[in-house]
């Protein structure tokens, strides 16, 4: 099967030497990238003037602990992008990461709208995002220890939530 | 000389000063609703024209604690939000009550996770739970007059107050369910 996504086209002439594999699902195209490359690859495809994907829509990540048959890294970044003014399908990105290296370059200094995504990847699952202004967690609280989105923490918790202070009516 | 009631005019009538405080903090317990889910929209209609709160003098919601005297938590606290629960609270004048509304307040509900609290009287103390998911409007109704139950029994000035053991009893009788007809194939396999 032949891919005819406008930017799969374009990204093979550009980063021909990287070996990009490209899969395509239900009308929905997907790349997988070094994560070194990945500020590059997400460079040209923003300033490309026929691709012009301006927009991130957004950042997320999947933990493929223990998922069947999979022989890739454990952690993938998931990115997708909308090209608003070009008008160019959806494009996604995959980047695949292993729990040694739990680190991937910010996408912040490309799209400012990708610092709170980025935040709460980092909060969900750890991935260090190199590069970003203030990488700090986003929806669990301070002092929180754990990333509950991985596949290896329990539901209800390490025993987080007993830490609190408890008000009785006599000291309330 | 003691005051006689013979020596009273007509328009005047002794009390207990303790009876009458508490008629008037029971006739106008103005609430705070602390709503975070669907529980809440119970409540707004339990404040609406349809069930009227206004009947027992409830129904001026207060969405700053310093002017309520009843807390209502009214849908799932997560662990992140509990300051802010607690800082209201302590943010309410004396005296003050506190409705768990639902099975999320009271108990965390479904929702047994890292992030949710299992009940907020591990954290405050609660005076009337109102069972539900979410509770009727009645059943909420049913809650605030057991705080107006409490009111009546708490002392003036406040004592350090102790459980009583209140519980609704529910004033009406179930209709039996309908009966199940099912086919031979389900009744078999129900049967086995």
């Amino acid at each position: 099967m032949t891919i005819d996504h406008p930017a799969a086209v374009k990204l093979k002439e550009r980063f021909g030497h990287l070996h990009l594999k490209v899969a395509s699902f239900r009308g929905q195209t997907q790349i997988e990238v070094p994560g070194e490359n990945l500020t590059q690859v997400v460079t040209f495809l923003r300033d490309d003037s026929t691709l012009g994907y301006d927009m991130l829509c957004d950042v997320t990540c999947v933990d493929y602990l223990n998922y069947p048959g999979w022989d890739k890294a454990r952690f993938g970044m998931v990115y997708t992008f909308n090209s608003v003014a070009a008008g160019q399908p959806r494009l996604i990105l995959r980047v695949f990461l292993g729990e040694a290296q739990l680190a991937i370059d910010s996408l912040v200094p490309l799209y400012a709208g990708a610092e709170w995504m980025e935040r709460e990847v980092f909060d969900m699952f750890g991935v260090r995002f190199r590069g970003h202004p203030d990488l700090r967690r986003i929806l669990t609280w301070d002092g929180f220890k754990s990333h509950p989105l991985r596949k290896d923490y329990p539901v209800t918790g390490l025993g987080e939530r007993e830490n609190y202070p408890v008000l009785d009516r006599d000291s309330a | 000389m003691p005051i006689e009631p013979t020596s009273l005019p007509d328009n005047v009538l002794t009390m207990n000063l303790k009876k009458v405080v508490n008629w008037c903090r029971r006739s106008s317990v103005w609430p705070m609703p602390f709503a975070t889910a669907c529980c809440g929209i119970e409540l707004m209609a339990t404040a609406s024209s349809r069930y009227d709160l206004a009947r027992f003098g409830a129904e001026v919601m207060r969405f700053s604690p310093r002017q309520a005297d009843l807390m209502i938590v009214a849908g799932r606290v997560s662990i992140k939000m509990m300051p802010v629960l607690h800082r209201i609270y302590l943010q309410m004048a004396e005296p003050k009550w506190v409705i768990s509304m639902g099975a999320c307040a009271s108990t965390g509900g479904v929702f047994d996770n890292y992030a949710t609290v299992q009940g907020i009287d591990q954290f405050l103390p609660v005076d009337v739970y109102v069972p539900g998911c979410p509770p009727r409007p009645e059943t909420l109704m049913e809650g605030i007059m057991l705080i107006q139950k409490i009111i009546d029994q708490h002392g003036m000035p406040a004592s350090k107050r102790q459980p009583m053991k209140l519980s609704v009893q529910p004033n009406y009788r179930p209709t039996p369910q309908p009966q199940v007809i099912l086919g031979p194939k389900l009744a078999a396999a129900l049967h086995e």
